[in-house]
């Protein structure tokens, strides 16, 4: 309640026994029992089978057949065990350690993946093809994030992912319908990614516009922008204006051949390729260069930052223009890479994901990377189980992606701390 | 390094904070801005440091007028400033906050704090700072903080050192000790500005003392003048420092608060274990260094914090568990430490912020609706007892000045029958003049037979107003002393040391000079 800048003294004796937080046992709880009835008591008679290479491949690896009886009773009472274990923890007063929620969602999802395989017609599914396409779904996510942290860091809440995205991909594939070359529609998405982003820093930063409102004008306007000229222009000659080369899958030969982490690592096209080296980059230079420490800085307490001789706002402005570049050659991965061409609102709400993602992941680079993963796997199994045939309901399936994304956000982030100024304009004096 | 300001003035709008002030501050020498709050004395410093241009004016240094277009200028020029509310970034470490802006990289723009890190230790060695390069600033108490600060000012080969209110956030002990550093700074032939209001440490420091009102220098004084010439200069007028009080005559306990723990989110005890009594018609002050469990001490009462144990009484009824609106009913008037955030609504009218707390009762409200004459009705009187300066009773409580502000709330809260009055720091950024009436109303309520609890981190005032004094260190109390205990025993208690064994410590000394 204190607004003093001062902090209270800090105690290194904080004794056991602190503030004791219920909403972790109740949901490990509460999920480990639904394994024990769905995943153990509900299994599938049947076997199931994970294929963990493609059997073209030089390195076979042999297929994985799984009693679904078994897994499931395993994962439940693993689950059962780790849900008490909190509980006895929580009642002593002690947090759950981070361990073992992950060794929770593991099971869960070992658990879950065999039950849902084994009820469909076929229980049989390629594992490799199930994580490769979660990457594939996942980098335009990555991409979106990324922008979403390079904003944030520096103080300015970026809501506008999702145009971002979809003018990128509009870019891409009216510029490399015209040009004939996917490279020259990557670049020309990455203008108009920053197009986008010059809006909302012109208006957020400029002239105190809410950045919330500015970032969700700017979605609006470029929907409704694409799918006009989608509709004028596009669909009236889509030889001449809507057929996008596509970019190439450049194999490395040899590392390529990798079961399972060749094909997510070393058979990608140059955006995904870029995916990763964006990661490392923003990751490294956030918290080792120079320019990271000022951006950090001023997302954090710009006014230190400005009494020390940065230019807050040029900063912020500069962090906006390069997120809008991450942003607008993520936005080409939907034309140049995913489909061959451009739809009305194809982004379908990724860019919002995309902000999920950079919440869960902690507005740290390495985190939303992962945390975007999640959600493209959640994608991707939501797709492969429809073609499996499983007795959930298709609509059910399709709501996943959405499940996880408040699942993530709400429960298991845990307390996480944005940037202290972001979405706060920075007014000098 | 001389620096000289000439006919320095800034206007806001039609508001005129600093109004042609001259000063020249001579190398090695501590010049003290003495002046009440809102008196224009950090608008000044902001204008010398470029974060706001002067309207009219110019600033010299050695002799040569500059201009500075923003804080990057003054630094270059050889100044420093060390602002009331640190301008740390506090989740980054010691060597991050003093090398960002001035950063030394590697190939490709990498960060390089080894050099940062190397200076920062001998700067703490040379002045004997005792600070980790590598410590995250929003782990380390205040006080270091504070030394932080002026690191990052000497790695920037600052001259003249601006102290904008350094001794605010401080215990008795850290303030010595920076009136200590600020001794070796001078003695190294840098020059310091030291702004403050408390008269007994600008005496106790300084060279030349520069005195201004209402954003005009109202004359120097000598550091030999004695507090009461430097208050009635500092005013305006003449003032009495001390309160003339009777003495309490305490009648049955009627509020007692036992073992009470209020836990932080994180499971932090800000407040451990409290136990203590107040009678009728008296009162208790609350010392301690802002941030040391008072504001969760006063919101556990008033039944603002989660997270609460023990048990808080109030005519042998339990107020803990039951809701803000409950215990107020029960009859706890709270002046809370922040009046523009918690104190009142600043858009709303001085008439509406007066009956915040009876607004759903009668007179003031109908049924549903709420009648409007008796409660400007009310606002007239209130207006004329507490001298409220205002335009109107419908002025936006917002834009009174924070003494008038704070009149504001306590007549609220003075303004029904209460069985207990909690005032946080009911003085900070109250002019003089104001002061005092604001304590002759809380010892009327005293001497009405009310339980009162003041909370206060200036010990003037708490050895101004209370019966009796608990000292807080760190959630814990240190004991509770009689009001006339010394100043010495009071600093050594808010640094945490036991109120018997510093009452004995505090003889000792004394037996020693003797």
């Amino acid at each position: 309640m204190s607004t003093s800048a001062t902090a209270a003294p800090v105690r290194a004796d904080a004794p056991s026994g602190g503030v004791r937080n219920w909403k972790n046992p109740i949901l490990l709880s509460v999920l480990a029992l639904l394994a024990l009835l769905v995943f153990a008591l509900g299994a599938p008679a049947n076997d199931v089978t994970f294929r963990l290479s493609d059997p073209g491949d030089a390195l076979a690896l042999p297929e994985l057949v799984l009693s679904a009886p078994l897994i499931g009773w395993i994962t439940a009472l693993g689950m059962l065990a780790l849900a008490a274990f909190v509980v006895a923890r929580t009642r002593r007063g002690e947090p759950a350690p981070r361990w073992l929620l992950a060794a929770f969602a593991v099971l869960f999802l070992i658990g879950f993946l065999t039950w849902v395989v084994g009820s469909a017609r076929t229980p049989n599914v390629a594992l490799y093809g199930l994580l490769a396409g979660s990457v594939t779904l996942a980098v335009p996510l990555i991409f979106g994030s990324l922008s979403g942290v390079l904003c944030e860091r520096s103080g300015v809440v970026n809501i506008a992912i999702e145009g971002q995205l979809l003018f990128g991909a509009f870019a891409a594939a009216v510029a490399a319908s015209l040009s004939g070359s996917a490279i020259v529609g990557l670049l020309a998405a990455a203008v108009a990614g920053v197009m986008v982003s010059l809006v909302l820093a012109v208006f957020s930063i400029r002239y105190l516009v809410n950045q919330v409102i500015v970032g969700v004008v700017l979605n609006v306007l470029v929907s409704g922008l694409t799918g006009f000229l989608f509709s004028a222009v596009l669909s009236e000659d889509s030889e001449t204006w809507n057929s996008p080369p596509q970019l190439p899958v450049l194999s490395i030969p040899g590392l390529s051949e990798i079961p399972i982490l060749g094909p997510i690592l070393f058979e990608q096209t140059i955006v995904g390729y870029l995916m990763y080296l964006a990661v490392a980059v923003v990751y490294v230079a956030l918290y080792h260069s120079r320019w990271g420490l000022r951006t950090r800085a001023v997302g954090e307490h710009p006014k230190a930052a400005d009494t020390l001789g940065v230019n807050v706002n040029r900063m912020r402005f500069t962090n906006v223009l390069l997120a809008g570049v991450v942003a607008g050659v993520g936005g080409s991965f939907f034309t140049l890479v995913l489909v061959s061409g451009f739809g009305r609102d194809m982004t379908a709400g990724q860019g919002y994901i995309a902000l999920a993602a950079l919440i869960f992941g902690r507005w740290n680079p390495i985190g939303a990377f992962f945390a975007a993963l999640l959600f493209g796997f959640a994608t991707n199994l939501s797709n492969v189980l429809s073609l499996l045939g499983t007795p959930v309901p298709d609509q059910f399936l399709r709501m996943l992606p959405y499940v996880v994304t408040i699942f993530a956000v709400a429960g298991l982030v845990g307390r996480s701390r944005a940037p202290a100024a972001s979405g706060i304009p920075y007014v000098k004096g | 390094m001389k620096l000289e300001l000439k006919g320095i003035t800034k206007r806001f709008g039609t508001l005129v904070a600093n109004d042609h002030i001259d000063l020249v501050v001579e190398p090695g020498q501590v010049h003290s801005l003495l002046g009440e709050n809102g008196a224009g004395k950090s608008t000044l410093m902001n204008v010398l440091y470029g974060l706001y241009d002067p309207t009219e004016g110019e600033i010299l240094v050695n002799d040569k007028s500059v201009t500075f277009r923003g804080p990057g200028d003054a630094m270059a020029a050889g100044i420093g400033m060390v602002h009331q509310h640190f301008m740390l970034v506090p989740v980054f470490t010691v060597a991050e906050n003093v090398a960002l802006g001035n950063e030394a990289t590697k190939a490709g723009g990498m960060l390089d704090l080894s050099d940062t890190r190397a200076k920062i230790r001998a700067i703490s060695d040379q002045y004997g700072f005792d600070v980790d390069p590598d410590a995250v600033v929003e782990n380390l108490p205040v006080g270091v903080q504070q030394r932080v600060e002026i690191i990052k000012a000497l790695v920037r080969n600052a001259e003249v050192l601006i102290l904008d209110e350094p001794t605010a956030v401080l215990t008795p002990k850290e303030t010595d000790e920076l009136l200590g550093i600020m001794g070796q700074l001078k003695a190294d032939g840098k020059s310091i500005v030291f702004i403050s209001h408390k008269l007994r440490e600008v005496k106790a420091v300084s060279d030349v003392i520069t005195v201004v009102r209402r954003g005009k220098v109202v004359g120097t004084a000598d550091p030999g003048a004695s507090t009461t010439e430097l208050a009635s200069l500092m005013v305006g007028r003449a003032v009495s420092l001390t309160l003339q009080k009777e003495p309490a005559h305490p009648g049955e306990v009627s509020f007692s608060v036992r073992d009470l723990v209020v836990q932080a989110a994180n499971g932090q005890r800000v407040v451990d274990g409290l136990s203590f009594d107040v009678a009728q018609g008296e009162i208790l002050a609350i010392a301690g260094v802002q941030g040391n469990g008072q504001t969760e001490l006063t919101e556990a009462i008033l039944g603002l914090q989660n997270h609460v144990r023990g048990s808080i009484l109030l005519d042998g009824q339990e107020l803990l568990g039951r809701g803000v609106k409950d215990i107020i009913r029960a009859g706890v008037g709270f002046v809370p430490e922040d009046r523009s955030v918690e104190g009142l609504v600043g858009s709303f009218s001085v008439a509406e912020n007066l009956i915040l707390n009876r607004y759903d009762q009668a007179p003031f409200a109908r049924g549903l609706s709420m009648s409007s004459a008796i409660i400007e009705k009310n606002a007239d009187e209130k207006i004329a007892e507490y001298d409220v300066r205002t335009q109107s009773a419908a002025a936006a409580a917002g834009t009174l000045s924070g003494g008038n502000q704070q009149k504001l709330v306590m007549a609220r809260e003075l303004s029904r029958p209460l069985k207990l009055f909690i005032a946080s720091q009911p003085t900070r950024g109250v002019d003089v003049g104001s002061i005092e009436f604001l304590h002759r109303r809380i010892l009327q309520e005293r001497d009405g037979g009310t339980p009162v609890i003041i909370v206060s981190t200036e010990l003037d005032e708490v050895l101004e107003l209370a019966d009796r004094i608990a000292v807080l260190y760190r959630g814990r109390l240190m004991g509770i002393v009689p009001g006339t205990v010394s100043r010495d025993v009071l600093g050594l208690m808010m640094a945490g040391m036991p109120g018997d064994e510093a009452l004995a410590q505090a003889t000792n000394v004394r037996g020693e000079m003797q």
